[in-house]
């Protein structure tokens, strides 16, 4: 009997752990904490669509898939970690040979990105001599990018000032580039003979989240697409001599998969907007004149995707190229992008990111490791704000950067 | 083919098995001076009539519900192993063994061991065929029933490969004195490829490397990879075995030309396990792997990684429970560590994450020996690359695993 009771009580046991094991998972990450998840409204099939995408960004290229044979990284996930800006370990550096006006990207000797890593039985390329110009750009975060894909150019166009007709310091202009072969132009899109407006990279170089994602698949990774079919190879060793995986190394729809990805990323979203001292922070964002150029409010026009059609979004950026002066000139220039003009990066999720990138590096190439340090840097056209700030007390100073760790 | 296969000899067992006097039971020894080294062929077999062969294996299974930050993907039912050894004593001093492995049902077929020993002298063994490389102690001793635990160490399995076996030759010997027995091994075999580096886990593995589906004809590297081991055990107070494995494992050479240097996987590893008191077991084993990975990727995949586990397991109850005689409860708990990826980033001289910090408390129950029912809770800690908040994984795995 005093068994029997000892079994019946050890199953009852065993009965309710099980039964219990939500209990005993670790307490879920709040969604307010991570760069992850999808934006509001998407179907059960669209966020499926996600899933895949997902995958496809955090695969893992082998040198059986295509990977290289020379190449930066091996997969996108390892330079956007948790979706987040890259890390020191991860900068690409980029080469030019820029004679006054004239800018060689140097193509017939690997450029215009150097790819310093190689699969077996390869060499991985170097520096080519001729190079003059060596740039270091660090990944940056994609959350939100859909949002920003889904701008109508009449809303960038809406804060040029190229030549500072309000008098305020800042001339924001739109860099405009040539399309790529496979740019196929919307309704949001304006022609400007030919050429459109560049709104992602750092120099606001390419016009589509396709555009990026085609070019960093074969010049991080070294994998061909059907909007790329040639593949990578070291210049030294001779055209042709490329990795020997039938081209295109991934599918047309490989790559949209990726680009829906990041269209249905979710923006970052915003912590503590209702705490004193954000609240606070916020207004001298403003009264200091930051948000000249760091614009905290857009509305998306129309999209194929109904969950980012006339969405009201915070990215704290114009999108416009503005001259940053001479410490943040990189000697390199992109399309129309002069080498000490930059696309105002977007703030939203900055309090995010030293808990995503492994510490805090922030501008392009991660070389500022704290908030002051960062505004510090902003000279040229921002050279006024950047003083406005050093002019307030240390509690407001304080308060300014406990705003921006709340985007 | 293989299914044919596999039902017919589970068809004959069936057979076999009603005439229990035609099936003898040799079980396994359980005496004192066992070692990790003689795990292999101290194994209940069964032996069918005047048959020279004895066959033996077991299988573990089970079910798990486990969640990464709160996230989980729901319960999982787990067929994770299925083993058959067949054995045989060709004549008094050569012997003949083999392991066919059938791992998450028929996903993985893998023959695992096959080797004759000739002895020569009790110092002084013969071994060949594809061979268990002596790295560590669980590869040599891994069999599901010896452990309360459902996953395996994940040092002995993503730090070292195991389980790891090659084709290639090698002596053993043993040697006993007093209370002591002192064993040592040392082998000759095929090794690692390319995908140490070259691999979907993002990191250096020599797992990933074993799974050279050439390996049993050639070697990749056209040079040999040395194991060997030097294990000392004491009655009263357990064993220690220090056992080292290196070789070249790249294409360094094709059609007799010099691709490429030669690089060299090394791995070290120290494992012990004592009875304290007669009755606390603790196992455990510290593992070291260095490789040479090309410079340019050496940072973001790791030169040398480390890792360790240590397992207590604790009797709470011997004797009769529901009519099985020699039935057990034991307490169990294993700590356990590894980082894939030992230094620092050079651009910053932080530290390089990538590792994994696990604790498994646990409960087993034994109806007999060669049985055992487990039920663990697992929690572990794991960072990325740069050290960012560790994602948190827990849950509760219930299973079994016996010999038959």
């Amino acid at each position: 009997m005093k068994k029997k009771s000892s079994v019946i009580l050890a199953i009852l046991i065993l009965v309710t752990v099980l039964v219990s094991c939500e209990k005993l998972l670790p307490t879920p990450v709040k969604d307010e904490d991570v760069l992850a998840g999808t934006i509001p409204g998407l179907t059960m099939q669209q966020e499926k669509l996600h899933l895949i995408g997902d995958a496809a960004f955090a695969k893992i290229f082998t040198t059986e898939e295509g990977l290289g044979p020379v190449f930066v990284q091996n997969s996108c996930s390892n330079c956007h970690t948790g979706n987040g800006k890259g890390h020191p370990s991860n900068v690409v550096t980029r080469f030019a040979l820029v004679n006054g006006p004239s800018v060689d990207y140097l193509i017939a000797k690997g450029g215009p990105q150097l790819q310093q890593h190689c699969i077996n039985d390869y060499s991985a390329e170097d520096l080519p001599s001729e190079a003059n110009v060596f740039t270091k750009r660090m990944a940056p975060a994609i959350m939100g990018l859909g949002y920003i894909a889904a701008l109508n150019d009449l809303s960038i166009l809406a804060n040029v000032d190229s030549t500072d007709l309000n008098a305020d310091g800042i001339s924001g202009r739109v860099n405009y580039v040539n399309p790529t072969s496979f740019f196929l132009p919307q309704s949001i899109h304006v022609s400007n003979n030919g050429q459109y407006i560049g709104r992602f990279g750092k120099k606001a170089e390419k016009v589509t989240i396709q555009d990026q994602v085609v070019f960093a698949l074969k010049q991080d990774i070294g994998i061909t697409s059907d909007f790329d079919m040639v593949d990578l190879y070291n210049y030294k060793l001779g055209v042709y001599t490329g990795d020997l995986i039938p081209d295109p190394e991934v599918s047309v729809d490989f790559v949209n998969s990726l680009v829906f990805y990041m269209r249905t990323l979710k923006a970052p979203p915003r912590r503590d907007a209702e705490d004193a001292d954000v609240v606070a922070g916020e207004k001298l964002f403003t009264q200091i004149g930051c948000v000249s150029c760091h614009v905290s409010t857009f509305t998306t026009a129309e999209s194929d995707i109904a969950a980012l059609s006339n969405q009201t979004f915070y990215p704290y950026s114009d999108f416009l190229l503005h001259d940053m002066g001479t410490a943040l000139d990189d000697k390199y220039p992109e399309g129309s992008a002069a080498s000490n003009e930059w696309r105002t990066p977007p703030l939203w999720g900055l309090g995010l990111a030293e808990e995503s990138q492994g510490g805090l590096f922030l501008m392009h190439d991660g070389r500022a490791t704290s908030f002051e340090n960062a505004i510090s840097l902003h000279s040229g056209e921002a050279a006024s704000r950047r003083a406005a700030f050093i002019a307030l007390s240390d509690a407001e100073k304080a308060q300014l950067i406990k705003f921006l760790k709340s985007l | 083919m293989r299914y044919i296969f596999v039902l017919f000899i589970l068809f004959s067992l069936g057979l076999q098995a009603q005439d229990s006097a035609f099936i003898k039971r040799i079980p396994r020894d359980t005496s004192a001076m066992v070692m990790n080294s003689d795990a292999i062929f101290n194994r209940p077999f069964l032996v069918i009539g005047k048959s020279p062969i004895a066959i033996g294996g077991y299988l573990e299974a089970n079910t798990q519900y486990m969640g990464t930050d709160g996230v989980s993907d729901g319960f999982s039912f787990q067929f994770r192993r299925f083993t058959l050894f067949f054995s045989s004593t060709i004549s008094k001093r050569i012997k003949f063994l083999s392991e066919i492995e059938f791992e998450d049902g028929t996903k993985e077929i893998n023959l695992e061991y096959a080797a004759m020993d000739l002895e020569l002298h009790p110092m002084l063994n013969l071994r060949g065929g594809i061979v268990m490389n002596p790295i560590g102690a669980f590869n040599q001793n891994h069999d599901g029933p010896r452990w309360e635990f459902i996953d395996r160490p994940l040092s002995a399995t993503t730090i070292l490969p195991a389980t790891l076996s090659n084709v290639g030759f090698g002596l053993h010997g043993k040697v006993f004195a007093h209370n002591m027995s002192l064993a040592y091994e040392l082998y000759f075999t095929n090794g690692f490829d390319g995908k140490i580096i070259d691999n979907a886990d993002n990191r250096t593995s020599l797992a990933a490397g074993k799974s050279n589906a050439e390996k049993f004809e050639e070697s990749n590297s056209g040079l040999p990879m040395t194991t060997a081991k030097i294990a000392l055990k004491h009655r009263k107070i357990g064993e220690i075995g220090l056992s080292t494995m290196f070789g070249v494992y790249n294409k360094w050479k094709m059609d007799g030309v010099v691709v490429d240097a030669q690089r060299w996987a090394n791995a070290f590893a120290v494992d012990f396990n004592t009875t304290i008191a007669n009755q606390t077991v603790v196992n455990g084993e510290v593992d070291m792997v260095s490789v040479n990975v090309p410079s340019g990727i050496a940072q973001q995949f790791g030169k040398q990684q480390m890792g360790f586990y240590v397992d207590v397991v604790q009797p709470l109850y011997k004797g009769s429970i529901l009519k099985f005689e020699k039935a057990k409860i034991n307490a169990c708990f294993r700590f356990e560590y590894v980082d894939y990826n030992l230094g620092k980033f050079t651009q910053t001289n932080g530290n390089i994450g990538d590792d994994i910090l696990a604790i498994v408390p646990g409960v087993s129950f034994r109806p007999s020996a060669q049985t055992v029912l487990r039920l663990n809770y697992r929690y572990h800690w794991q960072h990325d690359l740069l050290i960012n908040p560790a994602s948190q994984t827990s849950g509760l795995q219930f299973g079994f695993s016996t010999y038959f």
